[in-house]
């Protein structure tokens, strides 16, 4: 205040009656000066609270407010199989997120929502309830793989629907028409049952997408790379204003598979239409270059939100299009347990010398075996081509059913391969403790000439036999069938996955030479005058095995009066060369009828593979097929397939 | 017309803190409305005020005396205006505040009510001079001021029907209310108003909601504990020297609700920090003790009363609006006097600051 103002001015009146009622009392403006004083006072105490004392908490509220992580999610590892050529790849996409740190009734806003993305309400509704419990932090996946429509809206409706956030993904593109779909895989959404009963997801948050099944379920760890994280600021209705600092995703590590896309082409080709599972794989190592199941599903169709319809369709298929019936179809495997059986014989010196007069059947414990040719006389070098029955009814007589059971068992029967795919199944090898232990029944004599043909409780996979008859094949070594190379894959990893995937995995077992030679020359004789002849691939080394196997008992299908689905499983298990084969295939033909037919199956794919070696080898010409050399004493588990697809002499 | 040189008078002094701290608001405004559609609320604001600055120097032309004379008529209209605004008015949020003029111009009759009730008040006191008030002086006081305020509470609009509060116990108690009275009177209202509250029937149910939630903020973050609690962290968060101008994350990231109207005071805060904000309460502090003593330096009783009822509402406002951003009162949408955009309150303030400076100009008269 300036002192001409608080001078006494000479006109201001001096104190009297007069100026007493005419002008206010000074105690009272003086108190009015102190109520200001007092009220500016108290004014100043409350920012001093809040600036001084609390500023700095006010201040991480203030950050908190404006700064919001935002998840850069790492790009999925892509596939490719072993020539590099592409698989599965990934596509930028946009996904809504739904945020519910910042929202009123959500409820209010749930028509819009609905109606801007084409959501029925009571689907979010259902994911709002799903994701409860989660932390509300946490952004809950609204839809995905949104469409520019729908993008638009979201950008429109900022003010009015804060809490819809857009995020840019990266989805994958799988093959179409579920082209080597079982052994892919697909991903989808951590499942809350995998978080919490299985240590691989410990660290895993919901929400997060990892593979299901197949490649992408066994190397999820691999796939999945780690997601980053970007510190952006935003207004009050989540509007992105700037950025602070961000935290790079790591993209996941590329993977080259075992497969050939040329085989698995041919295997894809020669399941079109039949159900039934076809497994290709080179022995010398356990590759495997194609594996095909059918029926199949789209896993794209899983990538993203699975709509209701093709869930149904999947789950009300009676011939489960999610099985992979290469590794989780176990079946009685019919007459291609026979080679099981020659190897066990001839190993026994049982088999060598076994003549048996075959009449169409042979009876055992008072009951007729039947055979479905009057063979005649049959020693080994005819039952393996013939596939007589009656042969291994009384070969099986003679070994019993321990004998059998120990040298399956020591092929892989009644355990998995340890193949890297999830839920293989093990199959079933009876035996008598077999029997107690799962019927708590003794073993009866009689059981054991139904085993000698594939026939009663013995079930394999595709993947077993592939392994076992190609093990046998290649002189007694056996490997673990495996669909991505080990070296792609860090050590530890890989011996995390061989924990997960347990399974009976590489072995050698003992063969004598003389009994190689004598499967793997009938096996072969079985494509030109056996039960494949009509499968017979000319210039090709190609031995093979098929079986047919009845699906129920004669009683059972008598009773049943016919069906499609009475018609019994066709089975082939094919190689070439006859002897360390560079590839054996495994068909599986559900109904298929006659091991005939899956042959063909086989032949096909067998052909496709030796055709390609031969481009490879711009070599052409078809050759004679020479008889291959005699083996000698010690088998060699290398050997390549030559342009002429003959062993070549060791 | 009083002598050309009656400018003398003027009050300059306080014009010189008035104008700087309307700078300031401009300032402000300006920081708080960058990024949003309302950017360049600042150069209305500007307009605002050279309008109101004519105003002022208009209405100071104006014997005061010659004010309180029409000021029965005045008080008529106010009253018609009052009850055309709840018929015809022009209803914003859910309430009829603005009556539409021809030109695009929105007149809110309740801001200027306060102005005719502060020189209706001193009107009626003039009459009962050194006598001491008897009951019924009290309740002619009571009605004079509540029937316009009752009024303005169905627009609905509690806090400017809050801000005639002030003028009615500035009168009475300049008045010559003894203490008795007032303690009687005090008691009564604490028992009627704690019976409307609970009927509930006086106050709409957000109106409640905003009283209560400045107490417990956190019970409803997103509710309307929401704009309590983005104030606190604003004022908070800005420290002792602030974040800068332009740089209040709160006031910038639009956190801060209408930062450039109530909430101006926590916008400045924020990006000006405790050392900024003493200063504007200082001077704020210049200015009142500047009205009180040209209360002092009055000719007469209702000069005096004019000023002292524009002090009891400038003070009443800072009380109610600082406080609401500090977290010390409720939520009532009372603007800040100088500081918060917007017209009607603007001109109301300089309007008054003119009767102030006139009542000043003519202090040597008699």
């Amino acid at each position: 205040m300036t002192s001409m103002d608080l001078a006494p001015h000479p006109e201001t009146p001096s104190t009297g009656s007069l100026s007493r009622e005419e002008k206010l009392a000074p105690s009272k403006l003086s108190a009015a000066q102190y109520v200001v004083a007092i009220i500016l006072a108290v004014l100043l105490a409350g920012l001093w609270r809040l600036q001084i004392v609390s500023a700095d908490d006010y201040r991480v509220l203030a950050e908190a407010n404006r700064v919001r992580k935002v998840p850069v999610l790492a790009p999925r590892g892509r596939l490719f199989d072993r020539e590099g050529r592409l698989l599965v790849d990934n596509y930028p996409s946009v996904s809504c997120y739904l945020l519910r740190e910042q929202v009123k009734d959500l409820n209010v806003d749930l028509p819009l929502i609905s109606q801007g993305l084409h959501l029925p309400i009571d689907q979010i509704q259902s994911t709002l309830r799903r994701y409860q419990t989660a932390p509300k932090y946490q952004p809950i996946p609204l839809k995905q793989d949104i469409t520019p429509d729908e993008q638009a809206f979201i950008e429109a409706h900022r003010n009015e629907l804060p809490e819809l956030q857009t995020l840019d993904e990266q989805r994958r593109l799988y093959p179409r028409d579920g082209f080597a779909a079982h052994l892919i895989g697909y991903v989808g959404e951590v499942s809350e049952q995998m978080l919490n009963n299985d240590s691989r997801y410990a660290f895993y948050q919901p929400g997060d997408v990892v593979g299901r099944s197949g490649v992408e379920q066994t190397y999820d760890a691999i796939l999945r790379g780690k997601d980053g994280s970007r510190d952006v600021i935003v207004n009050s209705h989540g509007k992105e204003v700037g950025a602070l600092g961000q935290e790079l995703a790591i993209p996941g590590q590329d993977l080259k598979l075992t497969i050939d896309l040329d085989i698995q082409m041919a295997a894809e080709k020669a399941l079109e239409g039949k159900i039934g599972a076809i497994v290709a794989l080179d022995p010398h190592t356990g590759e495997i270059l194609a594996l095909a199941s059918r029926p199949t599903f789209d896993p794209n169709q899983f990538s993203v939100r699975l709509t209701r319809s093709y869930w149904n369709e999947i789950l009300n298929n009676p011939d489960h299009p999610l099985l992979n019936k290469a590794t989780q179809a176990q079946l009685a495997p019919g007459s291609t347990f026979k080679i099981i059986m020659s190897l066990a014989g001839l190993e026994e010196n049982e088999a060598q010398n076994l003549h048996v007069e075959c009449n169409g059947g042979a009876t055992f414990y008072g009951h007729f075996f039947a055979c479905d040719k009057h063979h005649g006389m049959v020693d080994i070098e005819h039952a393996i081509p013939w596939s007589c029955d009656t042969f291994y009814y009384t070969l099986a007589n003679k070994l019993g059913i321990d004998t059998i059971a120990r040298y399956a068992t020591s092929l892989g029967f009644s355990q998995r391969t340890g193949i890297d795919l999830p839920d293989e199944a093990s199959g079933t090898m009876p035996s008598t403790a077999w029997k107690l232990k799962t019927f708590h029944e003794k073993w009866y004599a009689g059981e054991v000439i139904s085993v000698g043909i594939g026939q009663g409780a013995v079930a394999a996979t595709p993947i077993q036999l592939a392994r076992a008859i190609g093990g046998i094949a290649s002189g007694g070594v056996l490997h673990r069938p495996h669909i991505v190379f080990p070296d792609e894959v860090p050590a530890d990893q890989l011996s995390a996955i061989h924990d997960t995937f347990s399974g009976s995995g590489e072995k050698t077992i003992p063969l004598s030479p003389a009994n190689w030679q004598i499967i793997t020359d009938a096996m072969a004789e079985t494509t030109i005058t056996g039960t494949a002849g009509a499968s017979h691939l000319e210039g090709i080394d190609f031995a093979g095995k098929t079986g047919t196997a009845q699906v129920m008992s004669h009683d059972a299908l008598a009773r049943s009066g016919g069906g499609h689905k009475t018609v019994p499983n066709a089975w082939f298990v094919g190689m070439a060369p006859r002897r360390n084969p560079d590839i054996v295939v495994a068909v599986l033909w559900e109904n298929g009828d006659w091991g005939a037919n899956s042959a063909k199956l086989g032949a096909q794919v067998i052909d496709a593979f030796v055709e390609k070696q031969r481009k490879r080898a711009n070599n052409l010409r078809i050759a004679e097929t020479p008889r291959p050399a005699t083996v000698s004493p010690t088998p060699t588990q290398v050997s390549t397939i030559s342009t002429t697809a003959a062993t070549p002499a060791n | 017309m009083p002598r050309l040189s009656a400018y003398r008078d003027f009050d300059w002094v306080l014009l010189g803190f008035v104008l700087l701290l309307s700078l300031i608001s401009v300032l402000e405004i300006k920081s708080a409305t960058l990024h949003t559609k309302f950017h360049g609320f600042e150069t209305k604001q500007i307009g605002f005020l050279l309008v109101g600055l004519v105003l002022m120097f208009l209405i100071s032309l104006i014997d005061y005396h010659t004010l309180i004379d029409i000021v029965p008529w005045a008080y008529g209209i106010s009253l018609v205006s009052l009850v055309a605004v709840k018929l015809v008015g022009t209803k914003v949020l859910g309430a009829r505040r603005w009556i539409k003029l021809p030109g695009g111009i929105h007149f809110q009759p309740s801001e200027w009510v306060k102005l005719v009730l502060i020189i209706a008040v001193a009107r009626f006191f003039w009459g009962l001079v050194g006598k001491e008030l008897t009951w019924t002086d009290i309740g002619k006081t009571f009605a004079l001021v509540c029937v316009p305020m009752g009024l303005v509470l169905i627009q609905p609009d509690l806090g400017t029907s809050l801000t005639y509060v002030p003028i009615l116990l500035c009168g009475l108690f300049l008045g010559g209310l003894r203490f008795r009275k007032a303690a009687i009177l005090l008691l009564v209202f604490a028992v009627l108003g704690g019976g409307a509250w609970k009927s509930g029937k006086l106050l709409k149910p957000y109106q409640k909601a905003r009283l209560t939630s400045f107490m417990n903020p956190e019970d409803d973050p997103r509710g309307s504990g929401y704009q309590i609690r983005q104030s606190l962290i604003a004022v908070g968060s800005g420290g002792v020297w602030g974040k800068g101008t332009n740089q209040g994350t709160q006031t910038q990231g639009d956190f801060l609700p209408i930062p450039y109207t109530d909430f101006i005071f926590a916008a400045f805060c924020e990006e000006h920090g405790f050392v900024g904000a003493v200063g504007v309460l200082l001077l704020y502090f210049l200015i009142l003790m500047r009205l009180i003593q040209n209360a002092q330096t009055a000719s007469d009783l209702p000069g005096a009363f004019i000023v002292m009822g524009v002090v009891a509402v400038i003070v009443f406002q800072i009380a109610v609006n600082v406080g609401m951003v500090v977290g010390l009162m409720p939520v009532t949408g009372i603007p800040l006097p100088l500081m918060s955009y917007g017209g009607s309150s603007i001109l109301f303030t300089f309007l008054a600051l003119g009767i102030v400076m006139n009542v000043r100009m003519r202090r040597f008269v008699n």
